[in-house]
């Protein structure tokens, strides 16, 4: 019971918030010579302020692509992409992205790379200081903030990306499969810190990933994707209760949703396993 | 629980003795590099010594005591007037071609319509050997002076053009740093500043230094201008007259001003990339 309060506190709460991506009609089609290649068709997504979305698929079906056009790295073949209303066509310090590879820039310390926004924003000195040095303790790096990326194992670099993104408070986090290239203990690290700062924070995100665990672990929704053309297959919601801890993996609504989601993408991965060869 | 503890294996005595050699030479770099230059110098000594002539002929080739008695001769007879000319030269030129190269280098690479209106001519002229252009030199410039030092400059020129052109074209196409840089809000010039600078950074260094061996490679061809100073015109003045210990001397000694200039220019850049770390293969 008290667990549906909380529920429906936060949602009123969040539906104060920005973050709302809406996207519609959207087709992106690469054109070679004599060949198109319809990677996504027709995509139909609606994500409400500070929900935390997982878009979910085999490796090829566009998630990267979709991710992409929403950040405005990419122009849609045809359908458009708003963001609290606005249509998307450049990229933007309003929606932060964090990249699956090491992405800091090698020639800045931590703590410049995270500035770098705030920087760029023109924010007074000590004002970016404050903000970044508070972002830095959330995630335990104060005390790397002068070492060069070099210096810094895999799951710390990507711990700094997610900070260097959420430092300009966007209204939406963009994470193209973020965790992919750790290792399984630090992966579920990561994931806990992650949401334990989503609480905190309310920043809607959209999180694309593989592995169905991860999806179910992270989201308040998935987004299956099929793929030739690319497109939502199916929308599964995930009401474990929150906030999540990696035991909750084991319990039996876990498992039962893993295997729901895992049927639901079975059919598009062979579908991809197929084309293939 | 008994626990089985190997005892230390007594090593033999000439096998610690080769490990004392190994710590104390072979492991030891500064020792590795002079073992290098003792070698060189044995090996020519020795083909001058034997009169070795199999295709190649060292009969005629000044061995290196010959050349160490020319050089103390030139050392003990004011050489320093010599050396300063050649600084001077060199040093000019490639100040002028670093500042020229980087600054264009840097436009080619970023701005399309730069690239198609500078870089065609430049192309065209880029191949032509600095000795090539000693006519046009004289016809063009006031004095010798300026135009030795337009000599070197072509000579180091080129190089920083092309590595700096080379490093900024990578850097952009980088996908992954320039997204970085977008979605922080950063416009063209940040992202100029902050992402495509430093990223060619390693580039332009390397350019940097290739250009100061050049410099120094296009010494001698400058200096057949010169009147009466300079290593590279005492160079060629001994082979107008056939002398050649001083020949070798001279080419000895702008391969060691290069090298020491090059080598400085490389520490130089690399205490302006703290970021980088270099691991080789075998280093401790
Ligand atoms: N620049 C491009 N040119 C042509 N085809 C592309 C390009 N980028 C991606 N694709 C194609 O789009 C499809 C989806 O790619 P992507 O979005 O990276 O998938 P995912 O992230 O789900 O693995 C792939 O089949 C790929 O071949
Ligand atoms: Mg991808």
């Amino acid at each position: 019971m008290e667990d549906v309060m909380v529920t429906m506190q936060r949602t009123a709460e969040r539906q104060t918030l920005k973050g709302a991506v809406q996207v519609e009609g959207l087709s992106v089609v690469y054109r070679r010579k004599n060949y198109e290649n319809r990677v996504l068709d027709s995509i139909q997504l609606s994500i409400q302020p500070g929900e935390f979305v997982c878009l979910l698929g085999p490796s090829g079906c566009g998630k990267s692509t979709l991710l992409n056009v929403i950040a405005g790295f990419l122009k849609p073949s045809a359908g458009y992409v708003l963001v609290d209303q606005m249509p998307i066509s450049r990229p933007g310090a309003d929606r932060g992205f964090v990249f699956q590879q090491y992405s800091l820039l090698p020639w800045k310390t931590t703590f410049q790379n995270i500035e770098l926004g705030l920087k760029i924003r023109g924010v007074p000195k000590a004002e970016r200081t404050e903000r970044v040095h508070e972002y830095l303790n959330r995630v335990g790096l104060y005390k790397h903030r002068s070492s060069y990326p070099h210096q810094l194992s895999g799951g710390m670099q990507q711990r700094a990306s997610i900070i260097r993104a959420l430092v300009n408070s966007p209204s939406v986090l963009l994470m193209d499969e973020p965790f992919a290239a750790l290792d399984a203990q630090t992966r579920h690290m990561m994931q806990e810190m992650l949401l334990g700062i989503w609480d905190d924070l309310k920043t809607t995100v959209i999180f694309v990933t593989h592995d169905i665990e991860e999806a179910i672990f992270l989201g308040d929704r998935i987004c299956t994707m099929g793929v030739h053309p690319g497109r939502i297959k199916s929308e599964i919601p995930i009401d474990l209760p929150r906030p999540r801890h990696f035991d909750d993996t084991l319990s039996k609504e876990f498992l039962a949703l893993h295997r729901q989601v895992f049927t639901c993408i079975r059919e598009e991965t062979m579908k991809s396993m197929e084309e293939s060869f | 629980m008994a626990v089985t503890v190997s005892k230390p294996v007594p090593t033999r005595w000439f096998g610690r003795i080769g490990d004392v050699l190994k710590t104390l030479f072979w492991g030891n770099r500064p020792f590795r590099r002079v073992l290098a230059l003792v070698i060189f110098f044995g090996g020519w000594q020795f083909l001058c010594a034997i009169n070795f002539d199999f295709f190649i002929n060292f009969q005629l080739i000044p061995s290196p005591w010959e050349v160490l008695f020319a050089t103390i001769d030139f050392v003990t007879s004011d050489p320093w007037i010599h050396f300063r000319s050649s600084i001077q030269r060199v040093f000019f030129g490639y100040l002028a071609a670093s500042v020229l190269g980087i600054f264009l280098g840097v436009l080619i690479g970023w701005f399309e319509a730069v690239e198609d209106l500078f870089l065609p001519p430049l192309e065209l002229l880029r191949p032509i050997p600095a000795v090539a252009w000693i006519p046009l030199a004289i016809l063009m410039f006031p004095n010798a002076e300026s135009g030795m030092v337009y000599i070197t400059f072509i000579g180091a020129f080129f190089p920083m053009l092309i590595s700096t052109i080379r490093g900024v074209e990578s850097t952009l196409s980088d996908t992954v740093l320039i997204r970085v840089g977008q979605c922080l809000g950063a416009n063209s010039w940040h992202i100029f500043k902050d992402i495509v600078i430093p990223g060619s950074m390693p580039s332009i260094a390397s350019g940097l230094t290739i250009g100061m061996g050049n410099a120094w490679f296009c010494l001698v061809t400058a200096e057949i201008l010169a009147g009466r100073y300079g290593v590279g015109y005492i160079t060629w003045e001994s082979y107008v007259t056939s002398n050649y210990p001083p020949i070798v001397m001279g080419m000895l000694l702008i391969g060691l001003m290069g090298a020491l200039s090059s080598w400085a220019v490389g520490r130089a850049t690399n205490a302006l990339m703290p970021w980088r770390v270099i691991n080789k293969q075998g280093g401790g």
